[in-house]
């Protein structure tokens, strides 16, 4: 079982991810739960999942844009960035486009390749959770995430970088 | 010089704590190997061919006394007694054990030196010209913003996972000493029609296997927009640049591939973003880091002091040094010394502890204790009042660093090459040795003049062979080592890149070459011509026709 961090706590998942998925059919069968479904379903599908009674977040991969989420983006309640390998640092740019260009609010949860040593670099960048992977130990990602007790950088939990305070 | 506060010494602690305790994860099998490399990447900790490699950041060469007597002291107790500077402004050494690397890093710290990100795949350490604050004509003093992009770029979150590695140069001075144009980012400092002082951005310039001349990208950036514009063109990089083959991965290949002006577009898109920012510079700032660069006590000095005169005239010897190691000063009555410790069977670069320390030495006794390491793997001390050139000369003389071969033919930029590195496809040390062999008279060098020659040891180009004058490059051709000669680059202000003259030569044909190439210069030089202005008016048809000519 895959374990979450979210909000700086070891906590409960409520979401399914759907990794791939030409059709609705899946969130369909399975009325009031909570699903993450690929960001082509979400567009290819908006009036199912108008209709659907339970909540819907979509997930990018790292070589997708954010620019393709278009309209409905602040509507949605989570949204999720792939590591497809940890070395792969494009989901980094794009949590903070979302969080500083777009001023996105709500959840944005790491996915994938998620790992102890990259936890703190993520969450600066603006992610709120973490997806981590099976064989990570939660409590020392938790303790990760305070690595650092300061930097350089601005980041969506704190707009000033290190110059302009110190 | 830099000093840190304590945001500055808390942060480095924290990576060595972090670094520690991923070195004993990776050493009790927790972590695996392809999980610790980039950790250990970022950290500047290689794993070569005979053993460990550690590369310890120069922010824009700068080493304060204090610090160089540390690097003997880790040279000393960590290494076999000496270190080694490198093409960009840093010191390596060879055999630190991986086990030991925590404790060593702690050392460092009490210095204010670090290793980090001198490797991986993120931004590097920032370089400048070594003549920085010093030099005549010079628009203004860049350390400060190199300082400033220092801080940036370390630990920045977004781009500690780019396609590929991504190195920084800034230069303010009219000469450029720094290759600016050959790094992914350079940065020139220029003033606009108003008078104000900005930056000229270029960006996709690099050697390697595909080199290439950075192209502009703004012409005139503000001060307060340094790393706002700086931001941007990352963000496109990470984001747009190849990770499906790591030879395509640098940022020259997008600018390439996309097009100079479609990447202006994009940058200049993720540049209206970040332009209103907390990312936007601010005066004081600018003001605070400046503050560390300002000239240190001067004293009242005359320039071209009776004495110098006199002991220039009295020492031949004396006056060959000073004619080529010594440079102009923008404060009468003090000079620029080069201090170049290339010789014959020592591969450029290596230095002893012995010499550390002895540059230490030198550098409180003469030069505001302070020093630099210069691209060309040299060290400069900055602030000489004139009057004392002599004796410090003498002292170099005794410390076996008194070379007078500054920018000369046998002044060779080299890399460590086959004896020493897991890339090279040939060697390239002996190659040096064999060259200065040939041309060991420092007479027969100055008659010849400003000559540059870089030797790598495989298409990597860490021996910068693209852009020497004379370039030679080790291949391999079926499990044999053979060398291909180019002529013609240069890494000034008007860069340009070496062309091939034909096919490679064997390991013991290269002397012989490198001195046909030469007479063919001296047989056909006009007035003050240098061997660039030579070539760039004769092509390479004439130099081609020598070297391949049959024997008689």
């Amino acid at each position: 079982m895959q374990k979450l961090i979210k909000d700086g706590t070891i906590a409960n998942d409520s979401w399914t991810i759907i990794k791939t998925a030409t059709g609705p059919e899946i969130f369909q069968a399975a009325p009031g739960k909570a699903f993450i479904v690929p960001l082509q379903l979400w567009k290819d599908f908006r009036e199912e999942i108008e209709e659907y009674n339970g909540s819907i977040a979509v997930w990018l991969d790292s070589n997708e844009s954010i620019n393709k989420i278009g309209a409905g983006l602040q509507s949605l309640p989570l949204i999720a960035l792939n590591f497809p390998a940890f070395s792969d640092g494009r989901s980094y740019s794009n949590a903070r486009e979302l969080r500083l260009a777009h001023n996105y609010k709500g959840e944005i949860r790491a996915i994938g390749d998620v790992l102890r040593d990259q936890v703190f670099f993520m969450s600066r960048c603006g992610f709120s959770s973490f997806q981590l992977r099976e064989d990570q130990d939660a409590d020392a990602c938790l303790m990760a995430l305070n690595d650092f007790s300061d930097a350089y950088q601005l980041s969506a939990a704190e707009p000033l970088p290190l110059f302009r305070r110190r | 010089m830099y000093q840190y506060d304590n945001y500055d010494h808390q942060m480095l602690r924290d990576r060595i704590a972090q670094y520690r305790d991923q070195t004993q994860r990776y050493l009790d099998g927790k972590l695996s190997e392809a999980e610790f490399l980039p950790l250990r990447l970022q950290n500047g900790l290689y794993i070569q061919r005979l053993a460990p490699m550690l590369r310890i950041a120069v922010p824009y060469g700068m080493l304060s006394s204090r610090q160089l007597r540390k690097l003997a002291y880790i040279a000393n107790h960590y290494d076999k007694g000496y270190g080694h500077f490198t093409t960009r402004q840093n010191i390596q050494f060879n055999w630190p054990a991986l086990e030991d690397l925590p404790d060593l890093l702690t050392e460092l710290a009490e210095v204010e030196m670090h290793a980090i990100q001198t490797s991986g795949n993120c931004i590097r350490n920032t370089t400048t010209d070594q003549f920085a604050g010093v030099a005549v004509d010079e628009l203004e003093d860049s350390r400060g913003y190199c300082e400033i992009i220092r801080q940036w770029s370390t630990f920045h979150p977004e781009f500690a996972y780019l396609p590929r590695k991504f190195k920084i140069a800034v230069c303010g001075t009219k000469v450029d000493q720094a290759a600016t144009q050959l790094h992914d980012i350079g940065i020139y400092l220029v003033s606009n029609t108003a008078g104000e002082t900005g930056f000229r951005i270029l960006a996709g310039g690099g050697l390697g296997r595909t080199p290439i001349i950075g192209k502009e990208i703004f012409d005139f950036v503000e001060k307060k927009h340094l790393l706002t514009a700086l931001e941007a063109i990352l963000r496109v990089y990470n984001r747009e640049g190849r990770r499906d083959n790591k030879y395509k991965a640098r940022i020259k290949i997008l600018v390439k591939e996309t097009g100079v002006d479609a990447f202006k577009q994009k940058v200049n898109h993720e540049w209206e973003d970040l332009k209103a920012s907390g990312l936007q510079l601010t005066d004081e700032e600018i003001t605070r880091c400046q503050s560390f660069f300002t000239d240190p006590d001067y004293q009242t000095l005359d320039n071209e002091p009776d004495t110098l005169k006199q002991q220039l005239s009295e020492n031949l010897m004396f006056a060959s040094w000073h004619e080529q190691n010594v440079n102009p000063h923008k404060i009468d009555g003090y000079a620029i010394v080069t201090v170049c410790f290339k010789s014959t069977g020592v591969a450029p670069g290596d230095v002893t502890d012995i010499q550390l320390n002895a540059l230490a030495d030198l550098s409180d006794k003469y030069s505001f204790g302070e020093a630099r390491v210069t691209h060309d793997q040299n060290v400069v001390l900055a602030d000489v009042p004139q009057e004392d050139l002599f004796s410090l000369w003498q002292e170099l003389q005794s410390a076996a660093m008194s070379s007078q071969n500054l920018g000369l033919l046998t002044d060779l930029i080299c890399c460590p090459g086959g004896d020493f590195c897991a890339l090279a496809n040939a060697k390239s040390i002996p190659i040096a040795e064999s060259i200065q062999r040939k041309f060991s008279s420092v007479e027969a060098q100055k008659e010849i003049g400003k000559l540059s020659l870089n030797i790598s040891g495989c298409m990597n180009a860490c021996g910068h062979h693209h852009v020497g004058n004379i370039g030679i490059l080790g291949v391999d051709k079926k499990g044999d080592e053979f060398y291909q000669v180019s002529l013609g680059g240069s890494s000034s202000k008007e860069a340009s890149l070496g062309k091939i003259i034909g096919p490679a030569f064997a390991e013991e044909e290269i002397p012989a070459v490198i001195e046909t190439i030469v007479d063919v210069y001296k047989n056909n030089r006009q007035e003050n011509e240098l061997f660039i202005d030579t070539f760039q008016r004769m092509g390479i048809a004439p130099f081609k026709e020598k070297v391949y000519a049959k024997a008689d």
